[in-house]
């Protein structure tokens, strides 16, 4: 092939590139080759620099700041910011989305951008219509006028998708964009990249679920440490192939074999719970919630999005909007827990799904992150006991593989898994009895999942209950030994997780019983 | 074939990657020394401008400004603001502001001077009653925010023209004087020399103590301690600023005694930001105010008490406010609180809740109270005072702001 060749071959190419935070090498001489119209993954461990790398090509990371260059079409570029590189036909949605959570979907999808006004002057009506079309290519049914705020995650996720799609971009860059999304979305999402193909988008996105890379991508590249390991199309691969790539060792299981199992001593109850929405008593979130918790066990809650999960979750950690009724028994005792400093103090902890919103405090340190549950453990008459509470994160930043340079640093200067590591940190530092997980592995790769499973596992040894809600339905049935399907507010189905499968579990989720 | 190498290869490939760690370990190290970007520019950023301000003063006026006497007036005009500085940083940390500083300060001096004037309260019942009505104030407006969830942006400007109505309701807007020398004595007295340069040397000591146990404390931990040259230097350097500038205070009158109380209430503030569970959730909720309460803090009660605490610390400036000037006047501490919010931000307190520090509002203070004395030395009209000041805000932040762009 001559030099021709190549260059009309790729739409974008990344040639030693380096970026450096102070005291990190985020990237060391990576390089990346998309050819046009192809759907390209990256992969690699938490904190392998993937998400810096799209950020250098939406310019976040402005040209200066890091050594290399960045080809797109065959010319050098040097994206001073991201409208530059949104001119060049780059659209990128971040890890962490970015959307103003009090305006509305059309509102957000149009954000930054003045076409279609006149005099500076927006036509709603018409961009209403535009957006709603978006918004409807995507899969989402709500009206262009919705609040941002009102919709979960996975559906923000979609409105995300459909801003970058308006943009009409050559390359659009997807940071994770299935990890809050179930699977029929996530099927969704990949008929989108997929149409997008065949008009001639190139599409690059992130993900650690290497199922659905294997899936979408027909090439993949793979991130260790900063550096490209390699670049495979997709008939090449195979999942253990990928994995033992990203991690630089052979792994063969995704899950580790239980070790704790669960006892018949009862830790909670909760019986005929319900939640009523605000000012409407005869409309529920969800109702008739019966089940019970057992020393030692995993309880996986699984269903669609929007079956109530996240809702019933948070209610039994005291985090609601409008009326509960029934009742809720902490080891045989009646208890009423209105506020998370009452669940605390009767040793429940919830992991909560949406991390940004409801986890980091983005302008503290890592350190405060992670003990900011369990400050009254380290001190005294209210007095903080620092170098004890250094030593006890410590100890966490160990066990769970926090990639830091030091306790002190921002905790914007993790990389997104490595923010999820500290949540979980500052629960297991609460050292509940009754743990609460919602989606707890969302965007952590498959080494740290691994981890986190082993750790769950321990807990159990303590004699912890957890109750795991999660849309990862092989993570339901590998980890819990029971498994309680929700749909519309109300639990369909509880199985003892032998024999259970899939298909069974999707069966009731979706109601196709 | 790629694969095949790295499973045979398992073991080798693992001392390769601690190679390669330990590679970039050595380059970390090497970045860190080359690159300024790691340290925390800010303090070091501060304390040029401060120089920078100082000499420009010294220059212009003739070497008037950094006289004991002059330094002496700056440090005592700059400790009334400069407490409810430290509230309103500690406030603003929590996302919160008080608009109302002002006429908290008018109401709670004026209840001071009015019991003692007409009702010839003693000076100790006098000065309790202005702090507890300051508490009072506080209270109320905690309440709406922490309980009642009005913005405090709108309860504290209620308060703002509420406290100075009732204030002027009072007084009838007639001045309030003549007050006790004792209670002067607050606002206008001085530290005699020797007890100054004896409570200088006991702090030296007292810091000397704290480092080392520090130290010894962190070993227990197994926690790496500073090594000891910087520990000699944060010794040597505190101290001498300290008996430096107590020297210079002791060249005119002494100690002025309003400093020593705005020192020890920041040195007290310092310590509950820092070191308390309370301040650590000034924090938090400051930041993230959701994940505060998923995280079970008290977030009501938390605010309830900040407000109540600046509103004693207005009360307590409001106290040397009339004893400074003999009296309560109709007009006493208009725009404190836009002073000091413009000293927290000049300072480095983020407008956004959850990041600031004490010692930097201190700066702050200072910085303003500099530019306010310079300015007067250099006979430059109040009215072109207000465009100066207005203007180093702006470029303040705006230094700032570049600064934390470059930084990401
Ligand atoms: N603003 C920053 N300041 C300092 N270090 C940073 C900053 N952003 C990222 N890093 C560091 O750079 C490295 C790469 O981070 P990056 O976010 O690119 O990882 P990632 O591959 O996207 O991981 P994840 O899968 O967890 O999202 C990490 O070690 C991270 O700590
Ligand atoms: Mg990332």
């Amino acid at each position: 092939m001559d030099e021709e060749d190549i260059v009309t071959k790729y739409i974008l190419e990344v040639k030693d590139l380096t970026k450096e935070f102070p005291g990190v090498i985020a990237l060391d001489n990576v390089s990346l080759h998309v050819k046009l119209g192809e759907i390209h993954a990256v992969i690699g461990e938490n904190g392998a620099g993937k998400s810096t790398l799209m950020k250098i090509l939406s310019g976040v990371y402005p040209y200066g700041t890091y050594k290399g260059r960045v080809i797109i079409d065959g010319s050098e570029r040097h994206f001073r910011n991201v409208r530059e590189s949104e001119e060049a036909g780059v659209a990128i949605i971040y890890q962490e989305l970015a959307l103003a959570n009090n305006l509305s979907i059309a509102e957000n999808i149009y954000l930054g951008t003045s076409k279609g006004s006149k005099y500076g002057i927006i036509n709603w009506d018409q961009k209403n219509h535009e957006a709603s079309e978006w918004i409807r290519y995507v899969g989402l049914e709500e009206q262009p006028s919705t609040i941002v705020m009102d919709l979960g995650v996975g559906k923000q996720q979609l409105v995300e998708i459909a801003k970058a799609l308006s943009k009409k971009a050559k390359i659009l860059i997807l940071d994770e964009p299935t990890a809050a999304l179930t699977e029929n979305e996530v099927e969704h999402l990949a008929n989108i990249l997929r149409d997008l193909k065949k008009k001639g988008i190139t599409s690059i996105f992130i993900s650690h679920k290497i199922q659905e890379v294997l899936k979408i991508s027909d090439t993949v590249t793979v991130i260790r440490d900063g550096k490209t390991i390699n670049t495979l199309s997709n008939y090449e691969l195979n999942e253990k192939g990928i994995i033992s790539m990203m991690v630089g060792r052979d792994f063969s299981h995704r899950f580790p074999e239980r070790k704790y199992q669960k006892t018949d001593q009862l830790i909670m109850e909760v019986k005929n719970w319900k939640l009523a929405k605000p000012k409407s008593l005869d409309k529920y979130v969800f109702k008739d919630i019966n089940f019970k918790l057992y020393r030692g066990e995993i309880l996986g809650i699984t269903g669609l999005m929007g079956a109530g999960r996240t809702e019933l979750v948070n209610s039994l950690f005291g985090v609601y909007g409008g009326e509960t009724s029934g009742e809720i028994y902490v080891c045989g005792q009646k208890v009423m827990i209105k506020t998370p400093e009452d669940a605390i103090r009767r040793g429940i902890g919830l992991l909560t799904e949406d991390r940004k919103r409801f986890g980091l405090n983005l302008s503290g340190s890592i350190r405060s992150n992670i003990s900011l549950a369990s400050i009254a453990k380290f001190s005294k008459y209210g007095y903080i006991n620092e170098n004890k509470e250094i030593r006890e994160c410590e100890k966490y930043v160990d066990s769970l593989k926090i990639k830091m340079t030091s306790l002190d640093n921002l905790i914007t200067k993790l990389s997104g898994g490595n923010q999820q590591k500290v949540i979980l940190a500052r629960w297991l530092m609460v050292n509940p009895t009754i743990l609460l997980v919602d989606e707890p592995t969302r965007g952590i790769d498959v080494g740290a999942k691994y981890e986190i499973y082993i750790l769950m596992d321990a807990l159990l040894k303590n004699g912890i209950g957890i109750v795991m809600v999660t849309s990862e339905l092989p993570e339901a049935l590998s980890m819990s030994d029971r498994v309680l399907i929700m749909r519309e507010g109300r639990l369909v189905k509880e199985f003892d997780n032998n024999n259970l499968t899939e298909e069974i579990i999707m069966k009731y989720a979706t109601g196709s019983d | 074939m790629q694969l095949g190498v790295i499973k045979i290869e398992n073991d080798k490939k693992f001392q390769i990657k601690e190679l390669i760690l330990k590679k970039n370990v050595k380059k970390e190290s090497r970045s860190s020394i080359l690159s300024l970007r790691k340290i925390n520019w800010r303090p070091y950023a501060m304390v040029i401008a401060l120089a920078v301000i100082a000499i420009f003063f010294q220059i212009n006026t003739n070497g008037i400004f950094l006289r004991a006497r002059n330094f002496s007036i700056l440090m005592r005009q700059m400790s009334i603001i400069g407490i409810i500085t430290l509230g309103m940083a500690l406030l603003i940390i929590s996302g919160n502001f008080d608009l109302a500083a002002g006429s908290t300060v008018a109401l709670a001096g004026g209840v001071a001077a009015v019991m003692q004037v007409w009702y010839g309260w003693n000076t100790l019942s006098s000065v309790l009653i202005g702090v507890l009505v300051g508490g009072l104030l506080g209270t109320w407006q905690g309440f709406w925010v922490a309980y009642r969830k009005i913005p405090s942006f709108i309860v504290t400007l209620g308060g703002l023209t509420m406290f100075r109505g009732i204030y002027l309701v009072i007084t009838k807007g007639i001045t309030i004087t003549p007050l006790t020398k004792s209670f002067t004595f607050f606002a206008q007295g001085f530290v005699p020399k020797n007890l100054g340069m004896a409570l200088a040397i006991f702090s030296c000591l007292v810091y000397t103590v704290l480092v080392i146990q520090g130290t010894a404390s962190k070993k227990n931990y197994g926690i790496k301690p500073d090594s000891v040259i910087i520990m000699i230097c944060k010794i040597v350097l505190v101290s001498g600023i300290i008996i430096l500038t107590v020297i210079m205070m002791n060249y005119y009158l002494g100690i002025p005694i309003p400093v020593i109380i705005m020192l020890v209430i920041a040195l007290l503030l310092n310590f509950i930001s820092i070191k308390t569970v309370f301040g650590r959730n000034l924090y938090a909720i400051g930041g993230n105010i959701e994940a505060a309460r998923f995280s079970g803090i008290n977030i009501k009660k938390t605010i309830m008490i900040m407000f109540v605490i600046m509103g004693a610390l207005c009360a307590l400036s409001g106290i040397l406010l009339t004893g400074r000037l003999d009296g309560a006047t109709a007009s006493a501490g208009t725009m404190f609180e836009l002073d000091a919010i413009a000293a927290c931000v000049i300072g480095g307190t983020s407008l956004k809740g959850g990041k600031g520090s004490i010692s930097m509002a201190i700066i702050g203070a200072l910085v303003m109270a500099s530019l306010d004395n310079g300015m007067s030395l250099m006979n430059i009209s109040s009215y072109a005072q207000y465009i100066i000041k207005g203007l180093v805000l702006i470029l303040a932040v705006w230094f700032d702001v570049a600064a934390g762009q470059k930084n990401e």
